[in-house]
């Protein structure tokens, strides 16, 4: 009895060193990005970096190029969810209502991307953007097309676990037999019953476009994370803010995403 | 099969309101490979006619409901409702009401809002919807959880919404697929017994497949028993049970002895009795002879030439199981009260009832 109590108190201490270790892994670059976004020029703390980095304004006049890069990365944030999943809910219930045989195929092309390097990922798309460009002009929001593809690893996982959570053959039939077309389906039926699932794709879909750097870089695009590297040439104070308030914005969506996946889960038990 | 199997009369041709259509299936055929889930079936359904498929696992009964409903293609063949052709006609212009065997309320919506989907579909004013659903959900006596979702439900209750869910939209034909088999043995017999009273009530044409052979003798106007995706008989409950048109169909349903005989001109001869044959029986010489438990008295009798391996008590009734001097297994049926007197060892004697049976060729 006393060994289990010592063996589980041990335990204990040892989960809380870990996860406090973690904890400073993850905290110290934070805090010391803090740190050197609060200094001021004669020693001591100031907030004027960040009072600039709030300040429209200012950043319109002084920094053309991270008001560039926001907007970018807002119109890429925007663009490349809804290409995804305008994309991959329709694909995927129509894999599970009528072809249920291509399920690993669709899988493993939507998983392919986590094995592929960002890098070796720009050497494939660059004959491609070269079309892109040539269409469709050099705008940075086209970045989109290749964020779809980065993001459509993670975007499948959290379809795949909503759509499996509800018997999606089962309801679409019942609703065709009560008369459903299949956008009625689709928007009435499947939609509202993976709620969850479509937020949290996207909001993993936001953090991911949020931190893109490599691509956007490579092709010579604006966006969010270029931009606070090219700024961190000319005030390295506001662009290291810059990226500390993108980190925080990033943290607080993953946040919200789990709070409304356990919101949903907490549903009354069954009360059979 | 309880031997106490009620004889369900044959009802006349016109039911309740009288909506319902005519179905007509016919020739069907459907390939999965190399597997005929369908092979050439054909089906004709009365106006308001209840009628349940009934057959062993995979013998296509599911398939059938769901080319009737749109939701599989056959490779060839015919649907007709109403006498129109409506083989090509897709699912959602169908108008059947459809329960299946998997819980399909739409989990996002209450029972009441279940049942009006089908009615905002049909572009139904709000006040007219909700007086039906009203009604629909006073049919299957759950006014009161009207607006529950289908997770505050048993799994009873999710399927009579659905059922309100299935006829609000006052289909042609209502469509039911195992509805009760995720359903435990007394809300069964329960909610078979509703749907038969709700199915007169609103007179629609009804198709259920079972597996069941109790219930479906139990609910249907006419049973009709598939093997290897076709119809093997259609006929009565009655007669399905008394009158067998095949082997399969008097094996499959109820008990059946396969005791051994001589026929000789329309009748057969067992235990030294002779009993009279069925159409499509053997015409003459050693057969094999289907007779059920029922059929057979039981007497005792110590110079009685079988003895008595068990008596079993079943509650309303009682079986018995002897072997006759040649070494047949042979099942009875008596009376509850009388099991008791018989033990194992006894000698009796076992004398056929002279109702009509099949009599098959010897394999
Ligand atoms: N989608 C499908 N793909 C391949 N084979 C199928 C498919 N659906 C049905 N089958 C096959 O067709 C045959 C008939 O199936 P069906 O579901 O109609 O049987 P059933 O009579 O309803 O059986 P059960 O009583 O088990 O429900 C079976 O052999 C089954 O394996
Ligand atoms: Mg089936």
């Amino acid at each position: 009895m006393k060994l289990h109590a010592a063996r589980r108190r041990k335990q204990t201490i040892f989960r809380r060193v870990v996860v406090g270790l973690l904890g400073l892994f993850f905290a110290l670059p934070l805090l010391g990005m803090v740190e050197f976004t609060t200094r001021a020029p004669g020693g001591g703390r100031t907030l004027a970096t960040w009072a600039t980095l709030f300040d429209v304004n200012v950043i319109d006049a002084d920094y053309p190029e991270l008001k560039t890069g926001v907007l970018a990365s807002a119109g890429l944030v925007v663009l490349t969810v809804t290409i995804m999943l305008v994309m991959l809910v329709p694909t995927m219930t129509w894999v599970r209502l009528r072809l249920p045989g291509l399920r690993r195929t669709v899988e493993f092309v939507c998983l392919l991307p986590l094995t592929i390097p960002a890098i070796v990922l720009v050497v494939g798309l660059a004959p491609v953007y070269a079309w892109v460009a040539y269409f469709l002009g050099e705008s940075s929001l086209w970045l989109a097309f290749a964020y779809v593809v980065l993001v459509l690893p993670y975007a499948y996982r959290a379809l795949d676990a909503g759509l499996s959570a509800i018997d999606v053959k089962t309801l679409a039939e019942a609703a065709r037999s009560l008369g459903a077309g299949w956008p009625t389906v689709m928007w009435q039926i499947i939609l509202p019953n993976v709620r969850t699932a479509v937020l949290s794709a996207s909001f993993l879909s936001v953090a991911l476009v949020l931190g893109e750097f490599t691509i956007a870089n490579l092709f010579s695009r604006d966006n969010l994370q270029v931009a606070i590297n090219q700024l961190n040439k000319r005030d390295a104070s506001l662009a290291t803010a810059a990226a500390l308030a993108a980190l925080v914005l990033a943290f607080i969506v993953l946040f919200a995403m789990s709070f409304v996946g356990a919101g949903r889960r907490s549903h009354p038990p069954e009360e059979n | 099969m309880s031997a106490s199997h009620p004889p369900v009369s044959v009802t006349a041709p016109e039911f309740g309101s009288g909506r319902g259509v005519a179905v007509t299936l016919s020739g069907l055929r459907r390939s999965y490979g190399s597997i005929h889930a369908l092979d050439g079936l054909t089906l004709d359904i009365a106006p308001g006619e209840f009628v349940a498929l009934l057959g062993p696992s995979g013998c296509g009964k599911t398939t059938a409901l769901r080319v009737l409903a749109g939701l599989e293609d056959a490779d060839s063949g015919r649907v007709e409702v109403g006498g129109k052709d409506i083989t090509s006609v897709p699912t959602s212009a169908r108008d059947m009401g459809m329960v299946f065997q998997a819980y399909s309320l739409f989990p996002h919506m209450t029972a009441r809002q279940n049942v009006e989907f089908g009615l905002r579909l049909r572009r139904i004013p709000s006040t007219r919807r909700r007086a039906r659903a009203s009604e629909m959900l006073d049919l299957v006596e759950l006014s009161d959880h009207a607006d529950r979702y289908a997770h505050q439900m048993s799994g009873g209750q999710q399927q009579r919404v659905a059922l309100a869910r299935a006829l609000a939209i006052e289909p042609q034909v209502l469509l039911l697929d195992e509805p009760l088999s995720a359903l435990d043995a007394k809300v069964r017999v329960q909610l078979r017994d509703e749907i038969r009273r709700i199915q007169l009530e609103v007179g629609t044409t009804t198709l259920f497949v079972t597996h069941d052979q109790e219930e479906a003798l139990a609910v249907a106007d006419r049973v009709g028993v598939m093997r290897a995706g076709n119809l093997e008989q259609l006929a009565s409950p009655h007669d399905l049970y008394a009158r067998p048109a095949t082997p399969f169909v008097a094996n499959f349903v109820g008990l059946t002895n396969r005791l051994r005989t001589t026929v000789e001109g329309q009748h057969a001869n067992l235990l030294g009795t002779s009993v009279p044959l069925l159409p499509g029986s053997v015409q003459r010489g050693a057969a094999v002879l289907l007779i059920r438990p029922e059929s057979i008295a039981v007497k005792a009798d110590p110079a009685g030439r079988a003895t008595v391996l068990s008596a079993s008590f079943l509650g309303s009734t009682g079986s018995l199981h002897a072997i006759t001097e040649s070494g047949e297994a042979v099942l009875a049926q008596i009376d509850n009260d009388a099991v008791a007197t018989f033990h194992p060892g006894d000698r009796v004697c076992l004398v056929p009832r002279p109702n009509p049976a099949l009599a098959i060729a010897v394999e």
